[in-house]
């Protein structure tokens, strides 16, 4: 009793002390905090190892077990490690996906993490952790996606970054009479068609109505839809895409930029790290946001939130609380999320932005012109089962562009299901 | 006398009765753990509705008549199914062709035989990934080929659903024929020479002399092919899974893919609606399954 006391009284202190003051090894925090991680790249995987270890060192008295385990094995693993013997720390994703584990009450309840004054930092993710009204998770990272193009071949052409949906649409054709590519993708697993949806989609109906279609309450035969169809098809019938891409992966699809065939790549911030390896500079490489299509409408953005849930089965709560306001703290955002660990965006916003170009942009995109909304990316705001079979159908509708009338019914006919 | 047999134990008594079925023991019990309980817990689960979670919802057959009531992506698998049990069962002839062909005495046939035998030694997911390198559009060695002869398949054979099963079917088929070949040659070294020879003094020869006098004696080799060859084309997961994983827009799923699909992989966790499937899958093996135990049970009677 004494010492959950003493633990509770040391967090209360916290909640209004910076994380700093455990610095002096003050620390009553005791036992053993077991994290499972799907940071497996290697970037991410010396972050969190750090974190972990920098955690471990502020409290002397508590082991922090680290286990880190493949990011796409972890999808379908973390049902088994959340039921049997479960640790304390979790890693997931924000918004529809933690549904599940929400509803089977394996995630725990964090309202109160949040009600505290450090979290109002993170206001602005507040809105994707939520679900039934509580918060169940923090967010430790967030990533722009956008138009990441080559600025040495748009220079040949003389083009300028386009920002309607007119410009977009003339800088194309100049590209594709110069014998190249638009845009590269690799459709094979899907998703990546996802990504041109969610934009096309939000720029031609809005935030609202995507996520009303996300959250099933609009019919997929609507007219709207078929609007955001008929612009995708615009680009498709020009021939914008890569031939064949429904046979690549997103990775096998980076060297038709690397090398010139392609001008543009619709992606999220961590493709970046590939280009540069893959050898282009930043004098070659460039990011612009997704031009407008309805100028009626406020952009939203597609900016998946990495998360830390508790599970409802820990063993050191206190631990794992302690944990997750030092991954939010301002000090460890920014340290994780700099330019030579993640490379991504702080969730606090008391946080500084990684010294980056396009860490800087993505920052600068979202915090001034993401007015509409922020999405969580097609496979994270609308539930599983409608996901993969809408994302199905767009790759279809990628490659035969005629079949879309099915396609729709198709996937009316999921939606009916579903929801 | 009587006192005798009444001083031995129960178990030497019954000594005869018991011990078979000691030994059977270990191997009932887990074939019931492993395999048959399962079996009924995947028809009990098949009526219900479950996310592996929560708590299972009763539904009755309502998964059934969804499946079977025009679900386009069953409809799919099924028939993808039947294109891979009828083409996979190429692999008998083409192997009794290889097995014939190295079935001869010639320096260093060891050697030609095991690199025939090779493609079975690797792993499936290795030939997979050989075989998707192989279709790949524009670089891929097979597009260059027909390339030559002016044809051009839309989005490379893996890419194109008219013709990504296909691709699939022939990448195992190249395993599968060197199975068969490896149950032939022995098979053929079994032939009885006297056959062969009188054979030979009655004037027969060419396929005559093959059709009549050696594949009837393969009989055991072409049952045993038979039967690795329909298990193998119902296994056909693993290659789906590296090749195409499903794609392109779920043309190259068979019933155990969609069944992971639906209950086991990202975007699943519908156990109910998997299981579903699993029984119906369950049900076509077992026509297979029931086949060859009849056909089996048919040649132990006529051995005795």
């Amino acid at each position: 009793m004494h010492s959950i006391m003493k633990a509770t009284v040391a967090s209360l202190a916290l909640g209004v002390a910076s994380t700093s003051a455990f610095a002096d090894g003050h620390s009553s925090l005791e036992g053993t905090l077991r994290i499972m991680s799907d940071m497996s790249n290697p970037a991410p995987r010396a972050a969190m190892e750090q974190m972990a270890a920098d955690f471990d060192a502020l409290h002397p008295n508590l082991t922090v077990e680290l286990e880190i385990i493949d990011r796409e094995a972890w999808k379908t693993q973390i049902r088994n490690a959340l039921t049997a013997n479960p640790p304390d720390v979790v890693n997931w994703y924000a918004a529809t996906r933690m549904t599940p584990y929400v509803d089977a009450g394996l995630f725990m309840d964090i309202s109160d993490l949040w009600a505290e004054p450090e979290f109002d930092a993170l206001a602005s993710t507040k809105g994707a952790m939520t679900l039934d009204g509580a918060q169940w998770g923090v967010p430790y990272t967030y990533y722009q996606w956008g138009v990441y193009y080559r600025k040495d071949i748009f220079e040949e052409l003389g083009l300028e970054e386009p920002a309607t949906w007119e410009e977009e649409l003339a800088n194309c054709q100049a590209i594709l009479d110069s014998g190249r590519k638009c845009y590269t993708i690799g459709s094979k697993f899907l998703w990546t068609a996802g990504g041109w949806f969610d934009y096309i989609n939000s720029r031609t109906n809005g935030y609202e109505f995507h996520i009303q279609l996300a959250n099933g309450e609009i019919p997929w035969t609507d007219q709207r839809v078929r609007d955001t169809f008929a612009n995708w098809q615009q680009l498709i019938d020009m021939g914008a895409f890569i031939d064949d891409h429904q046979t690549y992966s997103w990775q096998e699809a980076l060297p038709f930029m690397i090398d010139g065939e392609a001008a543009a790549y619709l992606m999220g911030n961590f493709s970046v790290s590939h280009f540069r390896d893959g050898g282009l500079t930043d004098d070659q490489l460039d990011f612009y946001q997704f031009p407008t299509i309805n100028p009626d409408v406020a952009p939203a953005e597609d900016a998946p939130t990495d998360t830390f849930h508790i599970a409802s089965g820990a063993q050191n709560v206190e631990a794992a609380k302690e944990f997750l306001r030092y991954v939010t703290s301002a000090e460890v955002q920014s340290e994780i999320n700099a330019g030579d660990a993640l490379g991504q965006l702080p969730v606090n916003a008391n946080a500084s932005v990684a010294d980056d170009k396009f860490i800087q942009q993505g920052f600068e995109m979202l915090s001034t012109n993401a007015t509409g909304g922020i999405m969580q990316f097609f496979d994270r705001d609308f539930p599983a089962e409608m996901a993969s079979a809408g994302m199905e159908g767009l790759q279809e509708f990628m490659v035969f562009p005629e079949n879309l009338d099915d396609i729709l019914e198709r996937l009316e006919e999921t939606r009916q299901r579903v929801y | 006398m009587v006192t005798a047999a009444q001083n031995r134990s129960w178990y030497k008594r019954n000594e005869i009765a018991v011990t078979p079925w000691l030994f059977l023991l270990p191997g009932i019990a887990f074939f019931l753990l492993y395999v048959i309980i399962p079996i009924f817990q995947s028809f009990w689960i098949s009526f219900h509705e479950w996310d592996g979670l929560g708590e299972k919802t009763w539904v009755g057959l309502a998964n059934y008549e969804r499946l079977l009531g025009g679900d386009r992506k069953f409809e799919v698998s099924f028939w993808n199914n039947v294109r891979w049990l009828v083409l996979y069962l190429l692999a008998i002839p083409l192997g009794l062709f290889i097995a014939l062909f190295l079935n001869q005495t010639v320096r260093g046939i060891r050697l030609y035989k095991s690199l025939f035998f090779f493609p079975f030694v690797i792993s499936q997911v290795v030939v997979g990934l050989v075989f998707t390198w192989f279709y790949l559009p524009n670089s891929g060695l097979f597009d260059v080929i027909t390339g030559w002869f002016g044809i051009d398949i839309r989005g490379g054979v893996l890419g194109n659903p008219n013709t990504a099963t296909y691709g699939i079917i022939a990448a195992g088929l190249w395993p599968q024929t060197a199975y068969c070949m490896i149950l032939y040659l022995t098979g053929l070294n079994a032939v009885d020479p006297e056959q062969v020879e009188a054979a030979r003094l009655d004037g027969a020869k060419g396929h005559k002399m093959l059709w009549y006098v050696i594949i009837p004696q393969l009989k055991p080799a072409t049952f045993i092919a038979f039967v690795v060859t329909i298990i193998g084309a119902l296994r056909s997961f693993d290659f789906i899974a590296v090749m195409t994983n499903g794609g392109p827009f779920g043309s190259t799923r068979v019933l155990s893919f969609y069944m992971f699909e639906e209950s086991l992989s990202e975007f699943g966790f519908r156990m109910g609606y998997g299981a579903a499937i699993a029984v119906v899958l369950f049900f076509i093996m077992l026509l297979f399954i029931t086949y060859f135990l009849w056909s089996m049970y048919q040649d132990e009677k006529g051995a005795r």
